[in-house]
């Protein structure tokens, strides 16, 4: 049988939204607050999907301490308690929460125990992001799909 | 169609042992959750059920019913129970969240009138959970 198994993770971070491209002025009436040069922080929640079929040995789509040191090692160890605009996977990007949820979808497609599904990261709690690579997230396809 | 979630919760012990293995290898692969002494959750249920809206009731389903036919099947069931111990499903399979998942999906597909059972989501705990919609 298949199953999807949800995880969710915190980490906590700061961040500006800037861009090279545009001059000071631009930047600051396109990104508004979120451009103060002194940078601002969130704390951030990921929430993972996978999908397997349930291994009748352990009754587990995959095992969670796997994941959960997967997670440790490649997005908590990397992203929590740091500026992201000084991170390797935003050298040459806006850290907006729609770039931060592609380079979290990218890290955790090479988790090998089970198919990532989609990631759904909130920035806020009034602030959440979907992407499931390229198809539309759960939730967010057309009536009569999954 | 509209898809309309009931929640439901429920409390209970239970723990990961595959009678099959050594207890070196329950004791490796399942960790502090192998521990036969048990431990416990307080589970949050999320049952979602789709269908069209009825033009006279203006309801998809009955929530006063929902809630009395997840009451019936799941709660009394598992509620303040031990998984392993006193569920028939668990005495074979091991009560994790996926199987858990699975097994109330099978307490409830063609009990609830007018409506399909769209998705069962239980929470173990808010930050872990478990989603089956059915497929093989």
């Amino acid at each position: 049988m298949k199953a999807y198994l949800n995880r969710r993770y915190h980490f906590s971070a700061s961040h500006r939204l800037h861009t090279d491209v545009f001059n000071k002025a631009k930047n600051r009436e396109l990104f508004g607050k979120c451009n103060n040069p002194h940078g601002h922080g969130h704390n951030y929640t990921v929430q993972v999907t996978f999908s397997g079929l349930i291994n009748p040995e352990t009754g587990m789509v995959c095992n969670l301490a796997d994941l959960d040191s997967f997670a440790q090692k490649n997005l908590l160890s990397r992203f929590d308690h740091t500026n992201l605009n000084t991170l390797e996977s935003f050298a040459d990007k806006v850290s907006t929460t729609e770039n931060l949820s592609i380079e979290i979808y990218r890290i955790f497609q090479s988790f090998p125990a089970a198919h990532l599904e989609q990631v759904h990261i909130e920035e806020t709690s009034n602030n959440s992001f979907d992407f499931a690579g390229d198809r539309a997230p759960f939730g967010m396809r057309a009536p009569g799909t999954i | 169609m509209i898809f309309l979630t009931r929640k439901a919760e429920f409390s209970s012990a239970h723990f990961y042992w595959n009678p099959q293995w050594s207890p070196e290898e329950n004791q490796r692969v399942f960790g502090r959750c192998a521990n036969r002494n048990g431990h416990g959750h307080n589970y949050t249920l999320e049952v979602t059920v789709a269908g069209e809206v009825d033009p006279i009731s203006g309801f998809v389903v009955d929530l006063k019913e929902l809630k009395d036919i997840l009451e019936r099947e799941v709660v009394s069931v598992y509620d303040h129970r031990h998984l392993n111990l006193e569920v028939p499903e668990f005495i074979s399979e091991i009560p994790t969240t996926e199987n858990i998942a699975v097994a109330i999906w099978n307490r409830l597909d063609n009990k609830i009138p007018n409506a399909k059972l769209h998705r069962v989501r239980v929470y173990e705990m808010p930050d872990l959970f478990a989603d089956y919609y059915g497929e093989p």
